[in-house]
């Protein structure tokens, strides 16, 4: 297979383009989106890319659109994604709830800016991570990951592709506006150099008429695609193992949110990704994930050298959450300190997850700057 | 034309334990339903190549009664799922069955758009001037004076003529029948299926229980009467003036024509983008 750039080498490349390539990459063949800042640059990366990898991409009337695109372009067997900022994000949420209830694989990217409303396009922010968890209606569970540098987000882009198939489930990835315009030195792979899987077909006549059942026992029910003959029906209404209707019943809707539910929190170890700095003997931690992450990882070198026992854990998954990880860490910790671009959100994560076992502070920033180190460090010393 | 026995339609095509579907007596939507299967069956189509899709409402739940992939979407969207669905298998024909609020109102964007790429679909839309499955309220079908649980003293605004809005839009095939005219409605759903790009066949179809009651037709025979007293042949409406006109709506077909398909627009975009980049001759 023939790629437009380079691979098998390291390039200097933008948070948007990075994401774009990763998305090739990991076999997405369907680009669906709307324009917004600052994310329109992985559209037009894909425009440029897609019909020469015989994919798809197009320019959607509006976020709703783009994401119904490519949902049903995962049930014509696709690997698809879409990608926006915070405004179009919250057009998205009705059929991202969509996703999550038929348990469509999909990727859609949200490369935060400042809000809420139209707020600060062309400047960064953390601000929505509770949307990207909570966002749609209902009891639902999606994964969320968010990198901190070009090359997390190529890497990130591919383990989203990746846990979407395996999971049958739509996941989002939450850069932001600093680490979409930014250049740095990304790895772009071979094809044999990366992990890609795909998600699971029906072996059997018997196991496509479960489309929404559990034959492997691993919550996680065969995909069987349209045109292959199968005759499946998909609905957003409350569906039985068949997916029938069944919207009266309060143990269905229960067998299903339950399932949804399970197949994410059983296999909370595969998908749960993380980096620490410095934990082991640490007496304070700091927690972060995106961007934030950089200056955190500076600001415990700082306080490293200045004598202080500073730790960092890195978030690469925000959801599903480590709940039990905080508790432990809090537990060999005096404080937990949270940097993050808003007003409070993985705080009340981090916050909830240390029960209590060490006191747990918000370093919130708005405006449209990531934190300094020293404004971290300064935090840490008190 | 011969007609094939109704039961065979419904053995043939409908899945038996999914029955008996949710619609009212008197409501058309499976007339409209059994005029697709004719008009598929007459055409030889086979189940496997064809895929239903739905937004919200009465009408939407008919993928769910049909042996046919299927996908039941969010209200107003089917069109833009199937967008997905078409360009990322073309082999797939798509047969999209919506109501008058999934057209016109929440999904009134998607519809001029999908048109205006002329999207390969067929469009069986359903128009009863009600939103019916939420009890009755107007749509912006609902022709003026007309009543509805969100109008209760008749409606005030002016009413979406949705086939005219898809002729201007650019669709290649658009036609409106009244589910009474069944001969002309299975033909045009032949040709529409038949045709590349976008097709719409819209149906008039009755809704006794919650349009009918609040406007002093409970029954759909009633209804069908109605619907011979404000519905005006094509070539009739064109030596009509403009206030006789005023109130009526107009049935027969609005458009044929061969504008490429966005498949095909698609494809040679493809071919071009290659050509460009030097990737092929």
């Amino acid at each position: 297979m023939r790629y437009p750039f380079p691979v098998g080498k390291a390039d200097f490349i933008p948070g948007d383009e990075a994401i774009a390539r990763a998305a090739i990459l990991a076999g997405c063949r369907f680009y669906a989106g709307y324009p917004i800042t600052p994310a329109s640059e992985i559209f037009e990366a894909m425009a440029l890319y897609m019909p020469l990898v015989d994919g798809v991409s197009i320019q959607m009337e509006d976020e709703l659109g783009s994401i119904a695109a490519i949902i049903g372009a995962s049930w014509a067997g696709a690997k698809a994604m879409t990608a926006t900022s915070g405004p179009g994000f919250s057009l998205m949420q009705e059929n991202l709830g969509y996703a999550v209830m038929t348990e469509t694989p999909i990727v859609v990217v949200n490369m935060m800016r400042g809000g809420p409303s139209t707020g600060q396009p062309t400047f960064p922010s953390q601000g929505d991570i509770m949307q990207a968890i909570w966002g749609t209606h209902g009891d639902h569970m999606l994964i969320v990951l968010s990198p901190s540098t070009v090359q997390e987000a190529f890497d990130l882009t591919i383990r989203a592709f990746n846990l979407a198939e395996k999971y049958r489930t739509p996941v989002v990835l939450l850069g932001d506006a600093e680490l979409a315009h930014m250049r740095e030195r990304v790895y772009i792979p071979t094809p044999d150099e990366i992990e890609v899987i795909n998600r699971k077909l029906p072996a059997n006549e018997e196991e496509a008429r479960l489309p929404f059942g559990d034959p492997h026992g691993d919550g996680v029910p065969p995909m069987p695609i349209f045109g292959k003959g199968y005759r499946t029906y998909v609905t957003g209404l409350t569906h039985d193992e068949n997916g029938h209707p069944r919207t009266v019943e309060p143990e269905v809707q229960e067998r299903l949110i339950g399932r949804i539910y399970r197949k994410i929190l059983d296999h909370k170890d595969d998908i749960i990704s993380y980096e620490k700095f410095g934990l082991d003997d640490a007496d304070v931690a700091i927690v972060s994930t995106g961007i934030v992450s950089r200056s955190a990882i500076r600001a415990v070198k700082m306080l490293r050298e200045r004598g202080v026992k500073a730790g960092l854990l890195k978030l690469h998954t925000v959801w599903p959450f480590d709940f039990d990880m905080i508790e432990e860490l809090a537990e060999g910790v005096k404080k937990i300190l949270v940097p993050e671009m808003n007003m409070g959100q993985l705080y009340h994560l981090v916050k909830e997850g240390a029960n209590g076992k060490a006191e747990v502070e918000l370093i919130p920033k708005v405006g449209g700057e990531v934190h300094t180190p020293m404004e971290i460090a300064e935090k840490v010393v008190g | 034309m011969y007609l094939k026995d109704a039961y065979d339609v419904r053995d043939k095509y409908l899945r038996k334990e999914m029955l008996p579907t949710i619609f009212c007596p008197g409501c058309g939507i499976g007339s409209a339903l059994q005029f697709t299967l004719r008009a598929i069956d007459d055409l030889g189509y086979s189940q496997d190549e064809i895929v239903w899709v739905s937004g919200i409402g009465c009408s939407s739940r008919v993928p769910g009664y049909v042996n046919f992939d299927g996908l039941h979407t969010t209200h107003g969207r089917a069109l833009a799922f199937a967008t997905g669905i078409k360009l990322a298998n073309p082999d797939l024909k798509i047969i999209a069955f919506m109501g008058d609020g999934d057209t016109s109102a929440i999904g009134g964007n998607h519809f001029i758009h999908a048109i205006r790429r002329n999207l390969d679909v067929t469009v069986i839309l359903i128009n009863n001037f009600t939103y019916g499955m939420t009890g009755g309220q107007v749509a912006p079908t609902t022709l003026k004076g007309l009543k509805g649980t969100t109008a209760p003293y008749g409606q005030f605004e002016n009413p979406f003529d949705i086939a005219g809005l898809a002729v201007s839009a650019g669709a290649n095939y658009v036609a409106r029948w009244s589910v009474f005219n069944y001969l002309q409605g299975i033909n045009s759903i032949k040709k529409a299926l038949q045709k590349e790009g976008f097709s719409l066949v819209e149906f008039l179809s009755p809704c006794p229980v919650s349009f009918g009651r609040r406007n002093r037709m409970k029954t759909a025979p009633e209804l069908l009467r109605w619907y011979q007293k404000i519905t005006v042949p094509l070539n009739k409406a064109k030596k009509m003036s403009p206030e006789e006109l005023e109130g009526k709506v107009v049935i027969g077909e609005f458009a044929d024509r061969d504008r490429p398909g966005l498949v095909r627009s698609y494809m040679e975009y493809r071919e071009r983008a290659k050509k460009m980049m030097g990737w092929e001759e």
